[in-house]
């Protein structure tokens, strides 16, 4: 969408970012190409990133399963959750209702009439009223501290090491990037091989399940604090992820914030969650969380730039608050390849190679 | 025969017994059922209205869970007769959105408020009618065109597919710009019908309660179903006209180029959440007042001793409603509420818990050495204790704002909800239907089938709803036609539940039609010493005008 003059001026960015970076490019850690065939070993002439090897992700992790609980969680904020939910709400409902239950049976069996025939006129007891309206408060009281409590942590995110905007469309997700140059990921749910038509590549056990695995995964560094901006294209869509304990509407004419820091690389599922018309239950969400290397493989090969990428930084040094390595800092010219073996992956339709970022 | 609706006089006290009819006297069929001013009538109406639209709106519900039993869309496409994948999904939310409204607003509202409501109000309060009979028709006779607003709208267009499939909370812009074709205005025109005749009736209620007591039946010692429907009908008056206005809005969104609900015009979809919302939540305390006020009722007389606490039950009911319409944003969670709105709605709804457990506490210390005989009536009204009492602590679980980036439209909310109303207020709604129903009908119901009606529905909808919150534990989305594997068990078992229920309905119609064929007569008061309210001491069934002489009490 750049119109022509902002384009060139992008592109005369670009190829001086380009230029200045070169120094700082060539010593690229074998890390940040985990696993994958050597493909990308830069030199000092721009390579051609290739993608990263997308992981499987693990059974019963970031996934529905047919147990009674929570999903398992992986950020702080949800360990939180689970905990309230688990030590304290849970078993608060079971003994109110045991409660409820056994007082129930006790009067069912003790004041039925063949025991009971002849009933007492008792109408009123204030005392016992009292207590039956104080109780209910103390509890929760006690329910409301730690619910308070963790409200407040939701809202009091650390430093966003890096920011995705989620856009909700019907009906599929798109993520972009702003602080790697913009790129942008369109995400679709991938069909069932008898549902494929013409080129479209069905689904895998590698992907994930049936009707959560999508073709793009929104990919993000483990350990960084992701701020999700959330918005919409045309219905309200809600952007969710049980297993990091978010949930955030997707608003036409709205941008809404929430976060989450996900501490163990590995992919992880969601699934709109406001109706939006007919296809509702297909725009699935996958987030993959992988290391700060592939991260910064992964913006790359999508013709993204990592920020913090300063011509002389030695490109071991990963700061907290640049999650990425610097080594694939520059951008080389992307586009025109051809799909990476193993991933099916497309080359990457998203517009400028190189936007000059910093 | 005298043309009733001439002679209004008819219906007051005054013994003007110089006219020739009595108090048994009944105009003809059409003039009857069709122009009715006679409260017991409309509220047979009601009743007779209410059981066709559960067993559409049941049916629905039906077709859901034969889609959802298995993974994958098996039955949509047949049924919407298409091979259009989108048109047969766009199927999926026209189902959701008929089911929710016509549950809402077809059958529960009709059957408490007109229905019971209508039959018992003016009886246990001593009047002769409602004050405004003819206003009494047309609250009914609003919600037939309605209704048939809402049926039709299935079959013209609704953008993807015919139908309106926008839920029944019909939130913009999927009701506005997301859905073209006038089946979502038929439907948002059907609102307005509903929404009006249940104002005309909320004003009927508020005046005849108010004003046409019997001598010496105060407030204080009106029973507590009246006091029931006097609270729900203030929630009518006050909160219906927010929906209006919200839907009314929707309309020019729709169709005149208003922006109310549209950012790019200046306005805010959120906007329509906190109206309708504003009006959704009082609705719910609407649903299940009245249920409330039964339950005292019958857990009292098969006691057989007087309701305990009842200032503190009256009271707790007036605290739910008037709390009940600040709590209105726990619904709006996930919207981008600040931190401190979330903070004060997760406390405000949380408060919601201390009226409800005084209710809960006072009928089983009503229970408490009585003596209790366990009659139809009385199973549906334990039974509905116990089941509100797990909705209820499920609601507590939702009040709180950081939980509900989890559970927000997942099924555990499905879960939650279903149980205070499919185990809630229909299970007041049965227990008022068997307790009353020799007194309506004059025939008595069989207990057998009463009770085994009771015992199949009761495990029925257990498996049916209580798996639910399993599949809400594990993060399932609301209104999904089809789910990942991971799923399925539950979804299985959900169904069986639903088929288990399905035997449970077919043995109360049985029930009903065998009762209404071959009861047995009942007598003025068949439950004994423990039914002291007025209905009891006239006829089964009343006669067509009652308390032509005042009753006075004591």
């Amino acid at each position: 969408m750049l119109n022509p003059i902002r384009g060139l001026a992008l592109g005369l960015l670009a190829s001086f970012a380009l230029a200045s970076a070169a120094p700082a490019q060539a010593p690229v850690p074998p890390a940040a190409v985990t696993g994958a065939a050597p493909t990308t070993v830069a030199t000092a002439q721009p390579a051609k990133p290739a993608d990263i090897v997308h992981a499987a992700p693990t059974p019963g992790i970031g996934q529905p399963t047919d147990k009674i609980s929570l999903q398992p969680q992986e950020t702080a904020i949800g360990h939180e959750a689970q905990r309230f939910h688990d030590y304290i709400l849970l078993p608060m409902m079971a003994i109110i209702s045991a409660f409820v239950l056994l007082l129930l049976l006790w009067v069912i069996v003790r004041y039925r009439a063949a025991a009971n025939p002849v009933p007492s006129k008792t109408h009123h007891n204030t005392f016992i009223e009292v207590v039956w309206t104080l109780v209910p408060v103390l509890i929760l009281v006690c329910i409301a501290v730690p619910s308070i409590r963790l409200l407040a942590h939701q809202y009091s995110p650390p430093k966003a090491d890096l920011t995705v905007k989620v856009i909700g469309n019907q009906w599929y997700w798109t993520y972009q990037y702003p602080d790697n140059g913009d790129f942008e990921v369109v995400s679709n749910m991938l069909k069932e091989k008898n549902q494929v038509t013409g080129k479209e590549r069905p689904r895998t056990d590698a992907d994930g399940p049936r009707l959560l695995a999508v073709d793009e995964r929104m990919v993000v560094p483990v350990g960084a604090v992701v701020k999700i901006i959330t918005t919409s294209n045309d219905v309200i869509h809600s952007f969710a992820l049980p297993a990091a304990w978010v949930k955030m509407d997707a608003i036409p004419g709205r941008l809404n914030e929430t976060w989450f820091k996900i501490d163990r690389p590995g992919v992880y599922f969601g699934q709109c969650s406001e109706l939006c018309g007919a296809r509702h239950g297909f725009m699935p969400i996958a987030v993959e969380v992988v290391s700060k290397e592939q991260f910064a493989q992964w913006v790359a090969f999508k013709g993204g730039t990592m920020p913090g990428a300063k011509p002389a930084n030695n490109p071991d040094a990963t700061s907290p608050n640049s999650p990425a390595v610097a080594g694939s800092g520059t951008t080389p010219p992307v586009a025109t390849d051809t799909p990476v073996a193993g991933t099916g992956e497309k080359p990457p339709v998203t517009s400028q190679p190189a936007v000059a970022q910093n | 025969m005298t043309d009733i609706a001439a002679q209004p006089s008819a219906f007051h006290a005054d013994h003007d017994h110089g006219h020739h009819h009595d108090a048994d006297h009944k105009p003809a069929f059409f003039q009857r059922w069709f122009m009715s001013t006679n409260h017991k009538d409309i509220g047979t109406l009601y009743l007779i209205f209410a059981i066709c639209a559960g067993i559409i709106g049941g049916t629905i519900s039906g077709m859901m869970r034969l889609e959802l039993m298995e993974p994958g869309i098996q039955y949509l496409p047949r049924w919407a007769g298409t091979d259009n994948f989108d048109v047969a999904l766009h199927m999926w939310n026209v189902l959701i959105t008929a089911h929710g409204l016509i549950m809402v607003f077809f059958m529960v509202m009709p059957a408490m408020i007109g229905g019971f409501g209508n039959w018992f109000v003016p009886i246990m309060i001593g009047a002769p009618d409602m004050a405004f009979p003819r206003m009494n028709n047309i609250s009914f006779w609003l919600l037939v065109p309605s209704f048939i607003l809402l049926l039709g709208s299935t079959f013209v267009s609704g953008g993807t597919g015919p139908g309106a499939g926008i839920g029944w909370t019909a939130y913009a812009p999927l009701s506005t710009s997301g859905s073209a074709g006038p089946a979502v205005d038929m439907a948002i025109l059907s609102l307005h019908l509903a929404g009006a005749s249940s104002i005309l009736g909320a004003i009927n209620f508020i005046t005849t309660i108010l004003n046409m007591r019997a001598p010496g039946m105060t407030l204080h010692k009106m029973p507590l179903f009246a006091w029931s429907v006097l609270v729900t009908a203030f929630l009518l008056l006050l909160a219906l006209p927010v929906l209006a206005a919200a839907i009314t809005m929707l309309l020019t969104d729709r169709n005149f180029g208003t922006t109310f609900y549209d950012a790019s015009g200046g306005g805010d979809p959120v906007l329509y959440q906190h109206l309708f919302w504003f009006f959704g939540h009082p609705e719910v305390y609407i649903m299940i007042l009245p249920g409330f006020g039964m339950i005292s009722h019958i857990i009292s007389t098969f006691s057989r001793k007087p309701i305990f606490g009842y200032l503190g039950m009256a009271y707790a009911m007036v605290a739910i409603g008037v709390v009940g319409f600040i709590v209105w944003a726990h619904h709006m969670f996930t919207t981008g509420l600040s931190v401190n709105t979330k903070m004060y709605f997760t406390a405000a709804t949380m408060v919601i818990a201390v009226p409800t457990g005084i209710k809960i506490f006072s009928w089983i210390a009503t229970m408490w050495e009585g003596s209790l005989s366990f009659k139809t009536p009385m199973l549906w009204a334990i039974g509905f204790i116990f089941m509100f009492t797990v909705g209820g602590v499920t609601g507590v679980l939702l009040a709180n704002g950081g939980i509900d980036n989890y559970f927000q439209d997942a099924y555990y909310v499905v879960a939650h909800f279903h149980y205070v109303l499919s185990l809630g207020a229909v299970f007041s709604l049965f227990a008022g239907f068997y307790y009353w129903f020799p007194k309506m009908s004059g025939k008595m119901y069989n207990e057998f089938l009463g009770q085994l009606h009771f015992w199949v529905f009761f495990v029925g909808v257990n498996l049916l709803f209580f798996p639910m919150h399993f599949l809400g534990m594990q993060g399932m989305p609301r209104r999904y036609p089809d789910y990942p594997d991971a799923f399925a068990h539950w979804n299985k078992i959900a169904t069986d539940g639903y088929m288990i229920m399905t035997v449970g309905m077919v043995i109360f119609f049985v029930n009903v039609i065998w009762s209404l064929v071959a009861g047995k007569k009942a007598p003025n008061n068949p439950w004994g010493e423990g039914a002291t309210t007025l209905e009891w001491t006239l006829s089964s069934p009343p006669p067509y005008h009652q308390f032509e002489q005042l009753p006075r009490i004591d």
